[in-house]
Formats: C-alpha cells, structure tokens, sequence
C-alpha cells in the first residue's frame, strides 16, 4: 500500500466510525464500500470489513456493558446460533459472481438508507438504542 | 427458539454483505423477543462479535481476508465510533439522519454503476 492509500484508509475509518457511532449502524455498511474504494474487490471487501468491524464492535459493547443493556447469554445464543447461518451465507456470497454480490450489497444501502429516512421522519420510532 | 432463528437469519446476512447483522437482529429482537430497543441494541452488539469472528475466519479460509487493510480501517473507526456515540448524546442527530440516508445513497449508486 502507498502512504495515500494508508492515509485515506485511516481517514476513511475515522470518518465512518464516526457516522456509525452518531447514526447507531453498525460499521459494515461503511467499510464495505471503504475497502472498495481502497481498491478490494466486492467479496474481499466483504471478507476483510467482517475483520474491520470487531474492534468497534468490542469497544461498543465495553460501553454497554457498564449500562447494564446486554443480555449475556441471549447474546450467547445468539451468536452460536448465527455460525450456522454464516457458513451458508459464505457459500452463497462465494458461488454468486462479484457484480451480482456488489448490487445485492447495493440494493442493501438503499433498504437501509430508506429505513433511515423513515426513523427520522417519525420521533418515536425506535432510537439506536445507547 | 426464537433466538435460534434470528441468529441463523442474522449470520447469513452478515457473511453473505459483510455486515454485522445488527440491522436484521435489533428489529427482529424488537419484535419477537419483545426487548426494550436499549437492550436489543446491546445485545445485538455482543452477539455480532461471535458472528462477525466467524465470518471473517470462515472467509480467511478461503484466502479472501486482507488483515491490513481491516486494521487500517476498522482501527481507527473503533476510536471514531466512540467519538460518534459522545456526539449523538449532545447534538439531534436525527435532524442530521436524512443527510446520512442521502449518502448512503450515493454510495449505492455509485456501486450499482
């Protein structure tokens, strides 16, 4: 990587760190398209973001932690619940060519992107929570 | 049971966008499990831990894990995310929500062309 590409890429994690923390989405939805502006392709960047969002994910939930707000073991079964769930979506993502995966993920930031709208057009739908 | 169910849900989502999850866990825990919207974010956080790990040793398998570039990235976001949250707690961030809704739709026409 060159220093530019190290700088943006820093720059770039920040600032979608940032926009996760203030908005209450998880960083995936910004790496994704941050790794693939640094150059990764679709499924790298997918790969590489589920990486990138662990140690904000570790940090959020340090946070949380002190309010109380986590059910340990719902969380627990949660979480070994969806390795199942994990292995089909990587087979799935694997098999898919790259362009069909980059306008799914596509297709995802619009859904999201509408969701978003509607929470902020309507004061008691339900807050990001922290 | 239920929460078997949403997490089979949540860790296809995730490894299949490689997101967390938590847009498809918190409304199904606000639904199904009847949590309190504080809860069912936190927990969802935890939870996405577990699967996010997975999904990347699962893809780091399969060779297409780029270690540099995630701690390049994902390094520097854990500092802004806690910079973010602070913020949120002083600022109405939801006046600033359509704007975010706006770039994300950028982004995904940027991608879909």
């Amino acid at each position: 990587m060159t220093p530019e590409k190290i700088a943006l890429g820093l720059l770039l994690g920040f600032a979608a760190g940032i926009l996760a923390g203030l908005f209450g989405v998880g960083g995936g939805i910004l790496f994704v398209p941050t790794l693939v502006g640094l150059g990764l392709g679709q499924l790298d960047a997918e790969a590489t973001s589920l990486l990138a969002i662990l140690p904000t994910v570790a940090a959020g939930t340090w946070r949380q932690r002190h309010y109380g707000n986590v059910r340990w073991r719902s969380s627990l079964v949660l979480g070994l619940a969806s390795i199942a769930g994990v292995e089909a979506g990587v087979r799935i993502a694997t098999s898919l060519p790259e362009d069909v995966l980059r306008r799914l993920f596509a297709i995802l930031l619009l859904g999201v992107a509408l969701q978003l709208a509607w929470r902020a057009r309507r004061p008691t739908a339900y807050a990001s929570g922290r | 049971m239920r929460l078997v169910g949403i997490g089979l849900v949540a860790g296809l989502f995730s490894a299949l966008f490689g997101v967390g999850g938590g847009i498809v866990i918190v409304p199904l825990l606000l639904l199904a499990a009847r949590c309190p919207p504080h809860v069912a974010a936190a927990t969802s956080l935890a939870a996405i831990g577990i699967t996010a790990l997975a999904g990347a040793t699962r893809y780091g398998f399969e060779g297409h894990l780029h270690i540099g570039h995630a701690l390049l990235v994902g390094i520097p976001a854990a500092a802004g995310a806690v910079v973010g949250a602070t913020l949120a707690q002083r600022i109405d961030a939801r006046r600033l929500t359509l704007g975010f809704a706006a770039l994300l739709a950028c982004l995904a026409v940027w991608l879909l062309v």
